[in-house]
This record gives structure tokens, C-alpha cells and sequence, in this order.
């Protein structure tokens, strides 16, 4: 027991706790506990005249016993009582207990809530900052609702001691993390704005935590903080270590709050004051000055407080990203970093470039420190700073050091950590095929990818590579000699054997003129790899037979002798049953012209146009695209943004529509595609949702966007579910929408889903849909994405049904010419008459049934609201089953409702 | 196959630990103390699981004594092995505690070695046990002293060695029943049983041949046929019902299957012979009859009456009833008429002790219990009246009616061997709803 003033020390407490401690078994505990509540039981029941000090001793051993997980009941009367109390402790412990045990929906809560109000309209500073503590310490709604209007007006009074000011500005703080919206700052803004002026640098550390809470959701509002922030840091900065005397930590002045004060000015664009801004710049380059200069203590705590100075510092200027003296040397300092001795350090450093990295001013500073980063990736301990290296090397990346990176990346994937090798594999895939100059190199890279980390390797990355060998004459011999020299290793990973069956069976032909690689000799290879394959590989392999069988003719009886065994022809499998039968057949029944027809080589995969990529390849050349694509991506966005011309699927590789010899194709797009057309928009997705409300909008690898929305009249709401795929989390998710959006959750954990609200109000009729720009982290990547909303005018339609005689008087009405919109058209789908009703209906409009005097016609009525009017609109489809032709016909009262109509719906059928 | 078993003293330091098998690393010893000893919550379950490893656990006082395998054994088997080690342990050196475990180390490592091998269960007969196992040093043996042990832990008849001779032959035969209730307010018995155990401690020269014989209503009915009317009737009523028993291995089960008779050649000292239950026509001991009254909010009365209810003659001893008293219990005045009463607050009960008591008579007591208001909603559960006590006979019915022993080779009869019967009732858990 320490000592303790007489007559405060509780010695019935000490006693008991020192039994609790002494009891053997649990058993002894739960009876000494027993023990304990009875005797308080008949304490609080018995004499009406308990003093202060008894009470607070008992209710002192109730929160203990509490505390040791057993359930109390009863004490908390005498716990309000001893608030009254002008005794300190016994005040203390009232709180106390009441911040711990008191429930929310207590019927005491009326006596608590006016010992506090008494409490704070008291002129004692330690029973208000009592009274705050436990309003923060309870923080509930009723608290909220109690003092929300009270405490800023103590925060903000001139008389207010400085301590009960920081206890009152925290105590805010909690409360609007708790009920935002019962605490209204309005007329207090200003004023507490100021309190960043405040002499006690207590207040202004409490008040600027307050401040850039609220100022991060009305930014507007506080606006006027940043000037006074940046007075605050730049006086801090430049004030010498002696000058706060208390707030001086290890020779650090104020470390805390200049780190806050940072912060905040985060929350902020570069301030446009001219003034302001040379000082804070000025701040900045004293605090990069100040990292330089030798440390004035060798304790930990004395470089620890600088270097957080020093990190927030550098992330304002990655923040602001608009002074490139600034950011380049804030990489110089990071590269200091990254052969400091601290281990955090290093990590932390690592990760800031990986931000500098995507600034075009210190991209190029950045890349200057690419040795050490090699190094570290291959020499650190921590598998972390190890993981922080890889996503540096690949923000740094670009056309110049491509070569480099991706060569000292695969050769430290044959050591990597398992934890991290699908995502190197990943990037190593990625940025081979961004900044490949030569395809000869990214097929040994891809090879060499499928050698070391086979397992890792996703279907995607090795479908692209027999798509970039098909399209391209120049690399196949190169890619038909690679593989068959891989293939020759004794043991390959299965992804190989499917490259290697597949490349060869097309170009085998090529390097069969060596008799190292004479057609049997490739077969021999193959074949010896087979029973070793799972099925859709053997299935693979299978087709290469058949095209040996076409490509070298002396082969035909020892692959027919393969294809005619038991183990092929009665394969347990159908698939590859089948393909035995036919494979076996057509070579023996079918002529050479056939055979050769039947199995000719693929043709060239289709570059779609809708892809990014495609089209600046098409523009610049293949070599240009990577750099293009890095350097100028601010300004691609803002470009690509006006494109808006609706375009095909984004399949880029497009093995969904190849030929049948690959059974296994992909059902989804594919993570290549969606890593070159992030800038695209996207709207294929978009005509899928002129008929239906609900759905999933977007998907590739990484995310998936599904939409769910209702409509009525001209109103509208969209829930937008954002699904994260992987297992890693999304880091600043935000999506921007050219209409208003409730801001979104900024972070998707892994296999999570958050949801996003739309509210649509249709003011007019409109042609253009809203487009949804989505950005977000992953890993270290910056993923963008831009996706047309499906809200289009029929949304807004309100079915009307009307008899034949009223629609062909309406229809005759609206007779003016450019009030009709035509349009004939080939059919897309089958013509089947439920699915079309099933799709006017999705339509909004009402399918009007015994109107046209032809049954097989369809006419629809309906009227679309908007808020400026009512735009009646009557629609007769006519389809032509011989012709496969539908006839549309679209009349309304306004002319650009008709038209955009009947384009929407061309699309549909 | 039991991997390994374990000592723990209440602290979860290990005292003993010997493991049989190599699937059971050093590290189990560990998992159980962290997981169960030094559990969060109790672990009330004597069957953990941890890491595809099984811990069986009995706990004797402050001792806890774990059974590690890995392997789906019989965890009945695996029990009853651990409470055979606990009787082992006892025999040999009275009580378990922490005390005498850490001062007779080496003779519990000697047992372990003997009574497991390789995680299955050997000879764990205390009497056998104890002619190779002394606690004296190390006894030099002769080559016929060695030679009897082998043949005998070997042989046929494991439990007894040949050639005892005692000056008395003595016997002594204890039924020990423990009887368990559970009873309505109104008097209704909601479940009731008996549990039984035969305990003999034999001090007979050679090698004996013994016969038991009880009121089983099996053997007496069958024996009721061949006689008069009048005599199966009177043997009908006293007869008992054996729901299930076991017996000691020495009992043969081929003639108890076909004749229904026990008999065996008994090991030297104390064993028990066999265990039995029975659920029909059991004689209650005492009743209980309950009355609580709650007045307002801050008051409530209560009042037990207790009947003993068995021959005046007859003495009951250690009775004590716990009324359990509501959690917010903030005073208890009691007054009893027979006895001491007193109110225990570790407890939360009042506890009301009687020290003797006759057949055919009745007590009460009666408490005002004082309540603190508090904000809790929840009604008081109102615990069951428990009851404790020790009776002088057998509350199952259960009678002996002989035990012969035949010793053709030596010149003792059945006459010869001094009996002594001894019947103790005691209660299991007695309880009655108030």
C-alpha cells in the first residue's frame, strides 16, 4: 500500500483487496466477494446516516468488484449522492463509478445529468473538468443531448480556466464523434477557430484536435483556420527549444501540436494567400532544414518527435503537390531514410515515396534512389519493409528503368515471402506488359514468371501472353523455341505445359528445321508431361495433338496411336473422351485440305477498340503508350473524361469469342484489361439497365459494383454496393459523380461491400447519363475507374393505359415531324414475344394489349415526369420475323424525348 | 491409450508429469494450463479439446490431475482410471494435496510406471499393488519372493496372493448409499435415486471362496416360486429393484449372468465390491416443506418445516438444511426451534444445523429476511432448499442376506469368520423448490 493521507486511505478497501489477492481458488474469491456485498447491503439498507467517507469506500469496493467481472446491482444512488459532494474525492469517485457503471437508459440519469449541470455552472475548475471527464467518459446520445449546447459556450468564455478549456474542447470532440448532429457548431465556429491563438498551448493541442475533426466535414466553414494554423506552426517552428520551456519535448518544441497543426492543413488545398503561403512553405523548409541538422540529444524520444514533425511535414507536401523544389527535397530526406539503421524509419520512409512516386515533380527524384530500394527488397528482415519496397519499385517503374525492375523483382520472387508473392506476381505481370519494348523480352519474362512462381500466376497473365505471341509474326519462332527449351526442364509447372502445348501446337513448325527440336522430338516432350497435367491441361494438350497431326504429317500414326489407348479414347472424363473420338477421327477419315482447313493457324486476336491501350497504341506507337500513360495521367483523365462515345466490351483479350481449341476460357473480364482501360469509361453495362432496375453494373478482378434502384414519378434512389474481391483492403475509396453523391466509406476492407446512396431527382428531360468516377488504393496501385450511371429517361416513365381508339387519337395528335422518331433495325436477340413484353415492361411504359390491329405488334403509353413537365410519349414496335428487322416508332410531345428513346431502345432488341 | 498424465497443483505449476506416448509433446502440459487452469471463464466441461488433443480432468481438493491423448479413446474408461489413481494414491498415502504429492514424488512415479503402460490401464488393485510397491527403502527380494509376484501379477487371480494367513478371520461388509431428491413445493418427488456402493474390507487366511447374497427381487422371486404364497408376498415387499450395477473384477460374472449370484474370491483389505442405482420405492429420509412469503418489495418470510420420516428408533446425524436468500439480501433474523441456525453472506444462504435427530419427528424453522431495493427487474430465481444429512440404514431397501465364505484347504468354516454389517444413508443432492 502506498502511503496515503490519514482518513483518505481507505483501509476497509485496501483490507479487501488485499483478501481478493490473497484467496487460493476462484471458489474462495466468488466468497469473500458474497461476503463483501452482503455487508454493503446492510450498510446502504441500515443507518440512513452513512458520512461521505464510509460511502465512498463502499461504492469504492463495488466498482472493484465490478471491475473483477461480477454483476452490481444496486450502489448507484449513493454513487449520484456522493456527486453532491464538495469533497474531491468523494466527487472523484462518484464520477467514477458513474462513468463506468451507469447504462444509458437508467431512470437516474436525470439526477446525474443535474449534479453535472451544477457541476459546471460551478467556478470550481476541478469539479468542471470532473463533470466534463465523465460527460466524455459517457459520451452516450442523452449526454449529448443534455450538453451539446453547454460545453462550447464554456470552450469559448474568456473566463474559463485554460485546463477546464482542453477538458471541454475534448469533450466536444467525443460528443460530435458520438452525435454529429446534435452538436452545432454555427455561432461558435469562429470562435473556436481562434482558440488556435490561444497563449496556453494545452488548449490550442485540445482545441486543433476539435477543430480538424470538424473542419473535415464542413471544410467550408472553417476555412479561415489555415491562415491561422500556418501564424501557429510557423511560430512554433521558429521558435528555439528553450522557448516553450513545458512544451518542449527533448529539445523538440511543442511536437504534438505541430504534428496536429500539420494535419489540419492536410484537410486543406495550398492555401491561395500569397503571404500564408510563403510562411507555411517557409515552415516546411525549416522543419527538411532541421531533420539535417545534427540531433541535439542521442535519446530515441528526441529523434522519434522529429521525425513525426518531419513525416506529417512530408505528407502535406505530398498533399499539396504543387512545389517541386519542396518535393524533391522531401525524396532526398526520404532517401536519407532508407538507409537508416531504425527499421521504422525505413518502412516509413518507403511508403511516403511510394506516394512522392506518383507525383510527376519527384517522380524522377524518386527513381534516383531505385538501388536502394533494390537492396532493401533484397536484404531487409521484416517481410513488411520488404512488401513497402515492392510496391515502391513498382510506383517508381517507368519505360527507362522497366528492364531493371522487373528483372531484380523476378529474380527476388524465387526468394519471396509466400505472404507476398501473388501480388508480386501480379505487378511483375503488370508492368512487363505496360513497358514492354520488345515482345521477345516479355515472353521471357512472362516464362521466367511461370518458372519461378507458377502457382501464383493467374489464368489472365498466360491467355495474354499466347495473345501477344499470336498477334505478333515476329515473335513466334522466339516464343516456340523459349517455351520448348522450358519445357525441357524436368519438372514445369502445369501453367508452362499449358503455354508450351499451346505454343507449340500453332508454331512448332517454326523451329522443326533443328533436328534438336524435329516434330517427334516436341511431341515426345509433351506427351511426357501429360499424365502429370490435370484435365483441362490434358483437354489442352489434346488439341496441340491434333494440330501436330496437321502441322507435320510424319507424326500422324504415333499421335493416333496416343489418341486410340484406353487411357485416352475410354478416359473416365467426357471431355476429353470427346475429344479423343473426334480428334482420332477427323485425322483418320478427313483429307489433308480439310484437316488443314479445319486446323489452320489462329488468326490474329482482335484489338477492341474501346480499350485505352489499343487506341494510344494505335496513336503513338507500341513503345510510347507506357510513358504516356504515367506521365500524363492527370491530364489523360481529364481528357478521356470528354470521351464519352459509347464503346463495345472492354475484352481486350477477348479469348471468350476465340476459337474452340481452348475449352477454357475466361468468364470474366480479365485483370489486364482493367488495368488499361482505368481511365476509360465504362458502359457496358450501361444498356443492360435500360430495362431492369437492378443488378451488378461492373465487375473485374478487383471490384464489383452492383446496383439496386427505384424510381417514382420524377424521383429516384440509386444504392450503389461496392464489393472489394480481393483480400487486401481498398484505401481512399472515393467516387466522384457529376451530381451530387453522399460521400462514401473511403476504405473497403478485404471481401467486404459498402453501399453508396444515390438520390435522383429528374428536373428535365436529358439525354447524357451521369458519370461515376471512382478512385481508390490498391495495394499501391491507384486504380481509377469511370462508369456511366444507368439512369435514363424511361426511368422516370408512369405507365398510362388507355383503350385503341384514345391511343390512335393521342398518336395522330402528336403528328408533327419531328415529333416522331423512326428507326428499322436488325435484331440482336431471338425474337421471342415473352421476352419482348418482359422487356417493355422493364421499360416503365404500359404494353397496351388489343390496340394494334396486328397481334404481333407491340404499342406502349406512357408519361414521363419530370420536374419542369410531363412529356406523354406512345411507342409501336413492329417486328419482321422473316427479316429478322424490328420497326420502332417513337412518338412523344417533345422531339429530344422521341429521339433519345428510340436510341436507347435500338440497342435493346 | 492414455498419452500422458499430468499433476497440477492449484497454482497450474506442475507437480507429476509422465507421458507414455510420443504423440503428446511438452507443450500439452502447457495448453491445459493455460486453457483450463488459467481459463477466463471456468471450464466446467472435465473434457477439453485443445489443438486435436483431449484433456480429461478430475480435480481432488486443490490438485487437479489431467489425462492427455490424442487418440478417440473411452472417455468413461479414461475416468475411470483416473479415479482409480486417486483411491491408489490415497491408499497410499492418505489425503491428496499438494504437500504429499510433492514428498512422495518417487513412489508416484513408481505407480504411474506400474498401473499404465504405454497408456493402457494395468492391475490398479490398491492391495495388489502394495506387495510390490512398498514406501519402505528397497527391499532386497528372494528368488521365491520374485518369482510369487511374477506368477501372481501374471496369473489368473491378479487381486490376491497366495499363502495370507490371519489369526481372526475377520470381515467387514459396509453398504454405503447416497440418496438423491428433488421435490416439488407441494410434495411431489419430481425425480428421485439412489446410488450405492458395497465396500468390504476382508482379513481371511488362503484363498476363500465367498458368496453374497441381498434382497435382489430377481433371486428372491425366483426363489418365492418354488415356495408358499403367503412367504413370496412377504418377500415381494422387501425385496429391492437393481436398476444397474458393476461389480469388482474379482466377482465372476459368468455365474452372477446365469445364476444371479455373486460370488468371488475377495482381495486382501479394503476394495469395493460392487456399485448399484436404484429408482423404485427409495424411503426419503426426511421432507422438507417449504414456505416463502414475500412482503412488498424490501421483506420476505420464510418458514421449513422438516419431518424425518424412518423408525424412531433410529438416530439421523449431521443434518443441515441451506435455504438460499435472495442476491440483495441486506439482513436475516432466524429463528429455529432445534439446532443452529445462522445466515451465511459468503453464501447467500442460511445455514440451519441439526446434530442428531430420531425417527418420526419434526422441526421448522422460520427467517425474516430484510431486501435492498434495487434497479434490477429480474425476479429472484428461487433457488432449491438443499438438505444434508447421515442415516443408519439404506434408503434403497437394500438388505444382506448372507455372505458365506468356503475355505476347503484350510480348517476354518463359515461359522468361524467374524462378520460385522454396517448400513450408512447419506444424502446425495436433497433438494426441494421452494
Amino acid at each position: 500500500m502506498p502511503a496515503v493521507s490519514k482518513g483518505d486511505g481507505m483501509r476497509g478497501l485496501a483490507v479487501f483487496i488485499s483478501d481478493i489477492r490473497n484467496c487460493k481458488s476462484k471458489e474462495a474469491e466468488i466468497k469473500r466477494i458474497n461476503k463483501e456485498l452482503a455487508n454493503i447491503r446492510s450498510k446502504f439498507k441500515g443507518d440512513k446516516a452513512l458520512d461521505g467517507y464510509s460511502k465512498k469506500k463502499y461504492v469504492c469496493k463495488l466498482l472493484f468488484i465490478f471491475l473483477l467481472g461480477h454483476d452490481i446491482d444496486f450502489g448507484h444512488m449513493e454513487a449520484v449522492n456522493l456527486l453532491s459532494s464538495n469533497k474531491y474525492t468523494e466527487k472523484q469517485i462518484g464520477y467514477l463509478f458513474i462513468s463506468v457503471l451507469v447504462n444509458s437508459n437508467s431512470e437516474l440519469i436525470r439526477l446525474i445529468n443535474n449534479a453535472i449541470k451544477n457541476d459546471l455552472s460551478s467556478r470550481n475548475p476541478t469539479f468542471m473538468c470532473l463533470a466534463l471527464h465523465c460527460i466524455a467518459n459517457v459520451g452516450s446520445r442523452e449526454m449529448a443531448e443534455a450538453f451539446a449546447g453547454e460545453i462550447p459556450r464554456i470552450l469559448v468564455a474568456g473566463d474559463t480556466m485554460d485546463s477546464v478549456k482542453q477538458s471541454a474542447a475534448l469533450c466536444l470532440l467525443r460528443l460530435y464523434k458520438t452525435s454529429p448532429d446534435l452538436v452545432l457548431m454555427g455561432e461558435w465556429t469562429s470562435r473556436v477557430v481562434h482558440l488556435l491563438n490561444d497563449q496556453h498551448m494545452g488548449v490550442v493541442t485540445a482545441a486543433i484536435s476539435l477543430i480538424t475533426c470538424l473542419s473535415q466535414k464542413n471544410p467550408d466553414e472553417f476555412k479561415t483556420c489555415v491562415s491561422l494554423a500556418v501564424s501557429r506552426l510557423s511560430r512554433i517552428v521558429s521558435s528555439a527549444s528553450t522557448d516553450l520551456q513545458d512544451y518542449t519535448y527533448y529539445f523538440v518544441p511543442a511536437p504534438w501540436l505541430s504534428c496536429k497543426l500539420l494535419r489540419l492543413l492536410q484537410c486543406y488545398p495550398p492555401p491561395e494567400d500569397g503571404a500564408v503561403k510563403g510562411r507555411l512553405v517557409e515552415c516546411l523548409e525549416t522543419i527538411l532544414n532541421k531533420a539535417q541538422e545534427p540531433p541535439k540529444s542521442k535519446k530515441v524520444q528526441h529523434s522519434n518527435a522529429k521525425n513525426a514533425i518531419l513525416f506529417e511535414a512530408i505528407s502535406l507536401i505530398i498533399h499539396y503537390d504543387s512545389e517541386p523544389n519542396l518535393l524533391v527535397r522531401a525524396c532526398n530526406q526520404l532517401g536519407q531514410f532508407l538507409q537508416h539503421r531504425e527499421t521504422n524509419l525505413r518502412y516509413l520512409a518507403l511508403e511516403s515515396m511510394c506516394t512522392l512516386a506518383s507525383s510527376e515533380f519527384s517522380h524522377e527524384a524518386v527513381k534516383t534512389h531505385i538501388e536502394t530500394v533494390i537492396n532493401a527488397l533484397k536484404t531487409e528482415r521484416d517481410v513488411s519493409v520488404r512488401q513497402r519496397a515492392a510496391d515502391l519499385l513498382y510506383a517508381m517503374c517507368d519505360r527507362s528503368n522497366a528492364k531493371q525492375i522487373v528483372a531484380e523483382m523476378l529474380s527476388y520472387l524465387e526468394t519471396a515471402d509466400y505472404s507476398i508473392r501473388e501480388e508480386m506476381v501480379l505487378k511483375v505481370a503488370i508492368l512487363a506488359e505496360k513497358y514492354a519494348v520488345d515482345y521477345s523480352w516479355y515472353v521471357d519474362t512472362i516464362l521466367n514468371l511461370i518458372r519461378i512462381a507458377g502457382d501464383y500466376v493467374s489464368e489472365e497473365v498466360w491467355y495474354r501472353v499466347i495473345q501477344i505471341v499470336i498477334n505478333r509474326d515476329d515473335v513466334q519462332g522466339y516464343a516456340a523455341k523459349t517455351v520448348f527449351e522450358a519445357l525441357q526442364a524436368p519438372a514445369c509447372h502445369e501453367n508452362m505445359v499449358k503455354v508450351g502445348g499451346y505454343i507449340l501446337g500453332e508454331f512448332g513448325n517454326l523451329i522443326a528445321g533443328d533436328p534438336r527440336s524435329s516434330p517427334l522430338v516436341q511431341f515426345n516432350l509433351l506427351h511426357s508431361k501429360f499424365h502429370l497435367c490435370s484435365v483441362p491441361t490434358r483437354a489442352l494438350l489434346l488439341s496441340a495433338y491434333i494440330k501436330f497431326i496437321n502441322l507435320f504429317p510424319e507424326t500422324k500414326s504415333t499421335i493416333q496411336e496416343v489418341l486410340r489407348s484406353d487411357s485416352q479414347i475410354r478416359n473416365s472424363d467426357v471431355e476429353l473422351q470427346q475429344r479423343a473420338v473426334e480428334y482420332l477421327k477427323l485425322s483418320s477419315i478427313a483429307s489433308t485440305d480439310v484437316l488443314a482447313t479445319v486446323l489452320e493457324e489462329m488468326p490474329p486476336f482482335p484489338e477492341r477498340e474501346s480499350s485505352i491501350l489499343a487506341k494510344l497504341k494505335k496513336k503513338k506507337g507500341p513503345g510510347a503508350v507506357s510513358n504516356h500513360l504515367l506521365k500524363t495521367r492527370k491530364a489523360c483523365l481529364t481528357d478521356i473524361k470528354g470521351i464519352s462515345t459509347p464503346s463495345p466490351s472492354a475484352d481486350l483479350l477477348g479469348l471468350r469469342a476465340g476459337p474452340p481449341v481452348t475449352a477454357a476460357a475466361p468468364s470474366a473480364g480479365s485483370l489486364l484489361v482493367d488495368v488499361f482501360s482505368e481511365a476509360g469509361v465504362n458502359d457496358d453495362g450501361f444498356l443492360r439497365f435500360v430495362c431492369k432496375n437492378n443488378g451488378v453494373l461492373f465487375e473485374n478482378q478487383l471490384l464489383q459494383i452492383g446496383i439496386k434502384s427505384e424510381y417514382r414519378q420524377n424521383l429516384g434512389r440509386m444504392y450503389l454496393f461496392y464489393g472489394n474481391k480481393t483480400s487486401v483492403q481498398f484505401v481512399t475509396f472515393t467516387t466522384t459523380l457529376n451530381v451530387q453523391a453522399k460521400p462514401v466509406e473511403p476504405l473497403i476492407e478485404g471481401g467486404a461491400q459498402v453501399q453508396q446512396v444515390i438520390n435522383i431527382e429528374c428536373l428535365t428531360d436529358f439525354s447524357d447519363a451521369p458519370l461515376l468516377n471512382i478512385k481508390f488504393r490498391y495495394g499501391g496501385a491507384l486504380q481509377n475507374l469511370t462508369l456511366k450511371l444507368p439512369v435514363t429517361i424511361n426511368k422516370f416513365f408512369q405507365p398510362t393505359e388507355m383503350a385503341s381508339h384514345d391511343f390512335f387519337q393521342r398518336w395522330k395528335q402528336l403528328s408533327l415531324p419531328q415529333q416522331e422518331a423512326q428507326k428499322i433495325f436488325k435484331a440482336n436477340h431471338a425474337m421471342d414475344t415473352e421476352v419482348l413484353k418482359a422487356k417493355l415492361l422493364g421499360l416503365g411504359m404500359a404494353l397496351l394489349e388489343n390496340v394494334d390491329p396486328n397481334p404481333e405488334n407491340f404499342v406502349c403509353a406512357g408519361v414521363i415526369q419530370t420536374k419542369a413537365q410531363q412529356v406523354g410519349s406512345l411507342l409501336r414496335l413492329e417486328p419482321n420475323a422473316q427479316a429478322q428487322m424490328y420497326r420502332l416508332t417513337v412518338r412523344s410531345s417533345k422531339d429530344t424525348v422521341s429521339k433519345r428513346l428510340c436510341e436507347l431502345l435500338a440497342e435493346q432488341f | 491409450m492414455i498419452g500422458g498424465l499430468f499433476i497440477y497443483n492449484h497454482k497450474g505449476e506442475v507437480l507429476i508429469s509422465r507421458v507414455y506416448r510420443d504423440d503428446i509433446g511438452r507443450n500439452a502440459v502447457d495448453a491445459f494450463r493455460v486453457n483450463v487452469i488459467h481459463a477466463r471463464q471456468q471450464v466446467r466441461s472435465p473434457v477439453t479439446n485443445f489443438a486435436r488433443t483431449s484433456f480429461f480432468h478430475v480435480k481432488r481438493s486443490n490438485i487437479w490431475l489431467a489425462a492427455v491423448t490424442k487418440q478417440n479413446v473411452n472417455a468413461a474408461m479414461v475416468f475411470e482410471f483416473l479415479y482409480k489413481m486417486c483411491d491408489v494414491m490415497t491408499a497410499y498415502f492418505s489425503k491428496i494435496s499438494e504437500e504429499n504429492i510433492k514428498n512422495n514424488f518417487v513412489l508416484i512415479y513408481e505407480l504411474l510406471d506400474e498401473i499404465l503402460d504405454f497408456g493402457y490401464p494395468q492391475n490398479s488393485e490398491t492391495g495388489a499393488l502394495k506387495t510390490f510397491i512398498t514406501q519402505q527403502g528397497i527391499k532386497s527380494q528372494t528368488k521365491e519372493e520374485q518369482s510369487q509376484i511374477t506368477s501372481q501379477v501374471t496369473g489368473q487371480i491378479g487381486w490376491r496372493r497366495e499363502g495370507i494367513k490371519y489369526r481372526r478371520n475377520e470381515l467387514f461388509l459396509d453398504v454405503l448409499e447416497s440418496v438423491n431428491l428433488l421435490m416439488s413445493p407441494q410434495g411431489q418427488v419430481l425425480s428421485a435415486h439412489v446410488s450405492g456402493r458395497v465396500v468390504m474390507k476382508s482379513y481371511l487366511s488362503g484363498m476363500p471362496e465367498c458368496k453374497f447374497g441381498m434382497n435382489d427381487k430377481i433371486v428372491i422371486d425366483k426363489q418365492g416360486k418354488g415356495g408358499t404364497t403367503d412367504d413370496s408376498g412377504k418377500s415381494g415387499k422387501q425385496s429391492i429393484a437393481i436398476d444397474d450395477c458393476t461389480f469388482h473384477q474379482c466377482v465372476r460374472l459368468s455365474k452372477f449372468d446365469s445364476e444371479r449370484s455373486i460370488s468371488f474370491i475377495p482381495p486382501d483389505g479394503e476394495y469395493e465390491l460392487m456399485r448399484y442405482r436404484t429408482t423404485k420405492d427409495i424411503i426419503l429420509p426426511f421432507r422438507v416443506i417449504p414456505l416463502v412469503r414475500e412482503v412488498g418489495r424490501t421483506k420476505l418470510e420464510v418458514k421449513v418445516v422438516i419431518k424425518s420420516n424412518f423408525k424412531p428408533s433410529l438416530l439421523a446425524q449431521k443434518i443441515e438444511v441451506r435455504i438460499p436468500t435472495p442476491l440483495n439480501t441486506s439482513g436475516v433474523q432466524v429463528i429455529c426451534m432445534k439446532g443452529k441456525a445462522k445466515y451465511k453472506a459468503s453464501e447467500n444462504a442460511i445455514v440451519w444445523k441439526i446434530k442428531r435427530m430420531a425417527g418420526m419427528k419434526e422441526s421448522q424453522i422460520s427467517a425474516e429476511i430484510e431486501l435492498l431495493p434495487t434497479n434490477d427487474k429480474k425476479k429472484w430465481a428461487r433457488p432449491p432448499i438443499s438438505m444434508n444429512f447421515e442415516v443408519p440404514f439404506a434408503p434403497s431397501g437394500l438388505k444382506v442376506r448372507y455372505l458365506k465364505v468356503f475355505e476347503p484347504k484350510l480348517n476354518y468354516s463359515d461359522h468361524d469368520v467374524i462378520k460385522w454389517v454396517r448400513y450408512i444413508g447419506r444424502s446425495g443432492i436433497y433438494e426441494t423448490r421452494c
